[in-house]
Formats: C-alpha cells, sequence, structure tokens
C-alpha cells in the first residue's frame, strides 16, 4: 500500500493533518472555534449588528460619548458605548472587524499567490533566474515590513487598494523563500524525474505535483502572515497613513479613542483594541500550533 | 576576512545604490515631483524658477545624476516647515531615538533571556506552557494598541508615570542623554518597555529552542559527570552556545526595533525621527520623509554589515562557507 501511494496524495492528508493537531490542543482547538467565529460575524455583521454605524441617518451625536451600556436618545441600549460622533461601539467594531479580516485575508492570499510562483520558478530553474529572485527576497527581507509598508504609503498615498498592495509587497518575499527551500528538497525526488519522462508540462509539473508537496510549510506562513497584516493594517491606520476614514478599520477605531484616552473616556479604543488582539493572538496560537505539527524544523 | 569584509561592503553599497534607484522612481517618476518638492504654497514664478533650480525640465537620466550628485553631498532637500537642511533635522533627532532602541533591546535581553531559560529547562511544564502562550500573546499585541494601555494603566489612572516627552536631558561625554536623571528615566519606562515587549517575546522563544535544543547534547552530558553543578552548566557553558542564534537575531532585530520606534515614538511623543517622520507625512514635509528614509536604508545597511561581521566572528564556520 505504502509503495502506490503517490506523493500527491499528500494534499489531502494536509488538511486531515492539520485538523488533528489542532483539535488534539485545547488551547488551539478554542482559538480555532475563535477565528470561525469571527469570520462568521464579519460576514453576517450588516445583518447582526445592532446600527449601520456609517449611515447618517441612524446616528445622532446627541448620543455622543455615552459610557458603556447607557440608553440612547431613542431607547435603545448602548452596550460598550459610542464615539464622538454618537455610533454605536459595538456596530462600529463589527464593521471595523469585517475590512480588518477583509484586508488581511485579501493581502495575505494575494501575496501567497505571487511568493509561491516566484518561489517554484526560483526552486524549479535554479541558475541566475533563481539568483535573481532570491537576492531580491534577500533585499525585501532585510528591511522591517512596516517601514517598507509605511515608506511605500508615504510615497503613494492611502487608500484601501494601496495599504493591500503596500502589505501584498511585504509579504510575498517570506512565501517565495519557503516554498523554493521546500520545492528544492521536492525536485530532487523522482516523482519530479517521473512526471518529466512522462512529458508532463513545466506548468502541471510546477503546480501539479511540486506545489501541493510544498504546502506544509505554506501553510503555517499563510497563517501566521495574515494575523501579521492585519496587525500592520491596523497600526498603519493608527499613524494615519493607512484606511482613509471612509473604510474604518479596527486601527483606525482605536486611533479615534486615542484623543480622548487621557480625559478617561476608554471605551473607545479600548474595546476596539481587546477585538483585534483576540483576532490577532487566536490566528497566531493556531498558526503556531500549526507550526508545531506541520513544520517542527519552523520553530521559532 | 579581508576578502569577506569587502565583498560584504560592495555588496551594501550594490543595496543603497538600487534604494537610491527606488526613492528617485517613487519621487520623481511615479509621483508628481513638483508637489513632493515645491512648497504647496508657492507662487507661480515661485515654481518656475525651482523648476529650473531643481533640474525638473532635464531628463530623468540627468535628473537622477543631480539627485545622486546631491544626496552624496549630504544634501537631501530643505524643509518646508523648518526651512532647515533635512538632513540635520534628522541627525538631530537621532541620538534620541537610538537611545530608547539601546534601552529596549536591554530590556528585551534582560527580561527575555531569563525567561527562555527558565520555561526551556522545565519543558511542558505549566509554567512552559504559560510563558510560551504569553510570549504568543507578546507577538500579537499590537504595538500601538499595547502603548496607549501602558499609558491608560499606568499614567491615566495610577498617575505613576509621565506619557509624553523625554524629560530632562544631560550631555555626558558628548552624547545627550536622559538617564542621568529620574526624571529621563521616568519618561523612558513606558516607551522603552512598549519598543521591548515584542522583541521580549522573540528572545524568550529564541533562548527556550536553543536551551531545548542543547540540553541533550555531550557537552552537557559531559559537564555532568565532571560534577559541575547544574547552574554553573546553563549558565555558563548552555549559554554561551545559545548566544550564537541570539546575538545575530537580535543585531537584525535593532533595525526592527528602529522601524518600530516610529509608532512608539508617536504615541509617547518622543521627540526622536520616527516622529519626526510622522509629522512630516502628515505636514506633508516631503523632503524630510525622503531624507528619513535615505537615511534609514543608510543606518540598516550599517547595521546588517555589522552584524554578518559580528556573526562571522562568533561562529567561523559561517566565515568559511561565505568565502568559498
Amino acid at each position: 500500500m505504502t509503495a502506490i501511494s503517490l506523493p500527491r496524495l499528500n494534499a489531502d492528508s494536509l488538511a486531515t493533518r492539520a485538523l488533528n493537531g489542532i483539535l488534539k490542543s485545547p488551547k488551539a482547538t478554542i482559538a480555532g472555534i475563535c477565528c470561525i467565529l469571527f469570520v462568521v460575524i464579519a460576514v453576517i455583521g450588516p445583518w447582526i449588528a445592532p446600527q449601520n454605524p456609517y449611515d447618517l441617518m441612524q446616528i445622532s451625536i446627541m448620543d455622543a460619548k455615552l459610557s458603556p451600556g447607557s440608553q440612547s436618545m431613542a431607547g435603545a441600549t448602548y452596550w460598550l458605548g459610542t464615539d464622538g460622533q454618537g455610533r454605536d461601539m459595538l456596530s462600529a467594531m463589527i464593521y471595523g472587524l469585517r475590512t480588518s479580516l477583509a484586508v488581511g485575508l485579501v493581502s495575505g492570499i494575494v501575496a501567497l499567490g505571487i511568493g509561491t510562483s516566484l518561489g517554484l520558478i526560483a526552486a524549479y530553474y535554479g541558475g541566475r533566474v533563481d539568483t535573481l529572485i532570491m537576492r531580491l527576497v534577500d533585499l525585501m527581507l532585510g528591511f522591517p515590513t512596516i517601514l517598507v509598508a509605511l515608506m511605500m504609503l508615504a510615497l503613494i498615498g492611502q487608500g484601501l487598494g494601496k495599504v493591500m498592495a503596500a502589505l501584498v509587497l511585504v509579504q510575498w518575499a517570506l512565501f517565495a523563500r519557503a516554498v523554493r527551500g521546500a520545492a528544492l528538497v521536492e525536485k530532487s525526488k523522482e516523482y519530479v524525474e517521473a512526471a518529466t519522462c512522462l512529458g508532463l508540462s513545466k506548468g502541471r509539473i510546477l503546480f501539479g505535483h511540486l506545489l501541493p508537496n510544498c504546502l506544509p510549510p505554506l501553510l503555517v506562513i499563510a497563517t501566521l502572515q495574515v494575523a501579521n497584516a492585519i496587525s500592520a493594517e491596523a497600526t498603519l491606520s493608527f499613524l494615519g497613513i493607512g484606511l482613509p476614514i471612509t473604510e474604518p478599520s479596527l486601527g483606525l477605531l482605536i486611533s479615534n479613542g486615542y484623543e480622548v484616552l487621557m480625559s478617561g473616556q476608554y471605551w473607545i479604543s479600548v474595546y476596539p483594541g481587546l477585538l483585534l488582539v483576540a483576532l490577532v493572538f487566536s490566528i497566531n496560537i493556531v498558526g503556531d500550533r500549526l507550526r508545531e505539527v506541520l513544520n517542527p524544523r519552523l520553530q521559532r | 576576512m579581508t576578502v569577506f569584509i569587502i565583498r560584504r561592503l560592495s555588496q551594501s553599497l550594490l543595496v543603497l545604490f538600487i534604494t537610491s534607484i527606488i526613492v528617485f522612481a517613487g519621487i520623481y517618476a511615479i509621483g508628481n515631483p513638483i508637489d513632493i518638492l515645491i512648497a504647496p504654497d508657492a507662487t507661480f514664478a515661485e515654481r518656475e524658477q525651482a523648476i529650473k533650480a531643481l533640474g525638473l525640465d532635464q531628463s530623468l537620466i540627468e535628473q537622477y545624476g543631480t539627485f545622486l550628485w546631491n544626496a552624496l553631498h549630504g544634501d537631501l532637500g530643505r524643509s518646508f516647515v523648518f526651512n532647515q537642511p533635512s538632513i540635520d533635522l534628522i541627525l538631530n533627532r537621532m541620538p534620541a531615538t537610538l537611545e530608547l532602541a539601546f534601552v529596549a533591546l536591554f530590556l528585551s535581553l534582560a527580561i527575555g533571556i531569563p525567561l527562555g531559560l527558565w520555561s526551556g529547562l522545565r519543558p511542558n511544564s505549566v509554567l512552559d506552557e504559560t510563558v510560551m502562550t504569553g510570549s504568543i500573546l507578546g507577538f500579537s499585541l499590537p504595538n500601538f494598541w499595547q502603548g496607549m494601555m501602558l499609558i491608560m494603566i499606568f499614567s491615566v489612572w495610577l498617575g505613576w508615570l509621565p506619557s509624553t516627552g523625554r524629560g530632562e536631558v544631560d550631555t555626558v561625554l558628548g552624547m545627550r542623554t536622559s538617564l542621568t536623571s529620574w526624571s529621563g528615566i521616568s519618561h523612558l519606562i513606558l516607551p522603552a518597555f512598549n519598543l521591548a515587549l515584542f522583541k521580549i517575546s522573540l528572545v524568550t522563544r529564541l533562548t527556550r529552542s536553543g536551551v531545548r535544543e542543547n540540553m541533550p547534547l555531550d557537552f552537557v552530558k559531559f559537564a555532568r559527570a565532571k560534577g559541575l553543578s547544574e547552574r554553573r552548566i546553563v549558565s555558563v557553558h548552555v549559554l554561551k552556545n545559545i548566544m550564537i542564534p541570539i546575538v545575530t537575531v537580535v543585531g537584525v532585530e535593532f533595525g526592527g526595533i528602529i522601524a518600530f520606534a516610529i509608532v512608539t515614538e508617536t504615541i509617547f511623543a518622543w521627540p526622536g525621527m520616527g516622529k519626526l517622520l510622522i509629522d512630516s507625512i502628515m505636514r506633508l514635509d516631503r523632503p524630510v520623509v525622503v531624507a528619513y528614509l535615505l537615511v534609514v536604508v543608510t543606518l540598516f545597511i550599517v547595521i546588517n554589515f555589522v552584524v554578518d561581521i559580528l556573526y562571522s566572528l562568533l561562529d567561523p564556520r559561517i566565515r568559511l562557507g561565505s568565502a568559498a
């Protein structure tokens, strides 16, 4: 049975291995459930949020800066208080979670695509292509993420698309390096030789056969990178060079509360911050567990 | 060794050169250099004059030549806001940032190494689990929010420590430092801890995995057989061996500390170059932004260079591997 099991099957068992690994650790299971919960809340957000905090008809400036649990003019309760414009914090946080998660996931996935392709190409072709790509990777990784993203945004200005582009720019190199490392090991194995002998196209060998076997380290990095991207976006938005006020993420909500923190209106920045930490922390716990299960060599 | 240094140095120069092209492309080719380099409130005549003076009517190649020539002579433009050479502004603010960064680095080692040793020697115990989960939390707490919480707790609620500014600054041996008076130190504690937390987590994890890798090795068994106390084995022999990865990573991460100082300085109003950068971005003072970029890239190249040299001195195997 072992003799006929093709390496390609690893791709299927990867999900099982990852899932089993997570379920075996109570800590990771709870974190995983939290992650799913956050995604669900983000998706159905507009239907469960008490109000649409960006619909001017629904908010009243008379309700500004109310403390948690107080009543609105209309009689509804603001469980987490309101911000300077009279928006319900709970609703604002649900909408912010949507933006933060979307930015993290989209930029992570695009970076994964670009980085994986370049890493595979570098490993498969070797020689000058490899040197060129890896030099670029070294150059990128030589500078801290936040600095590169900040500089890029300082030069090109702010906006949702630009923030995502900046986050892709700072993330792809990690994926490329990981895939290249894994692919170099896989490349010398017999199934690649067999595929070449069968006359399969290069694209098919690269993406159909090499890639599935390089997935474990990718899954680990992808998970951790989504957390990093969310955190980076929040930081950039806090510094005022990330998302514009029209696309409020959790980082921007926290930033709004920064000015009034000294005067004791803690809830405007504390609650969105707690949500952000819970989100990033859960993703990181799951990622850390995946690293233990799938890739013991990657230990930090 | 000389060959190694020359090779590294030429690589560094290449990186600097490439960066200058990217920066140049960023300002001159993608954006509109007139908007970036000329104050927005300039009159039409002033604009025309500035375009001539800056050579913006020349070809891109010629412009790059001028840009490079000026940069090499330390001329990175004048700040619109302060009307001073932007390079002077940045160099004036740099000592404050470096002081903050070094104190944060010291904190991360002073807290991270003992924590890592402590949990690495008791693998899979409750304590180990707590420290490891704590370190993930340390990674997950966004720097800026954690800083705000520090201010809220220690400045607003407890009133123990000041939340903004640098406090008293003295000159010691030609360096301006706030480490000589309580006023200075009390202003430094919160920002330094804020900046250090991420690195504390990193050093803890590194130390822990180093301890776990080294403890089963023969030299530890030998030291035990010789009858050395466990304390001496860990604090002298094991620690020496795990210092190599720690020194390297910490060296590389020093750059990260300087980058994150931008966030810390903004929250705690620390008068360093990171705050200057954010203020300049907000005021559209672009020559300062450009100058900061070039100064920081140079700083990074120097740091990476020094770390490489240090690394090869600490571990001769690396040097041989690179030179071969």
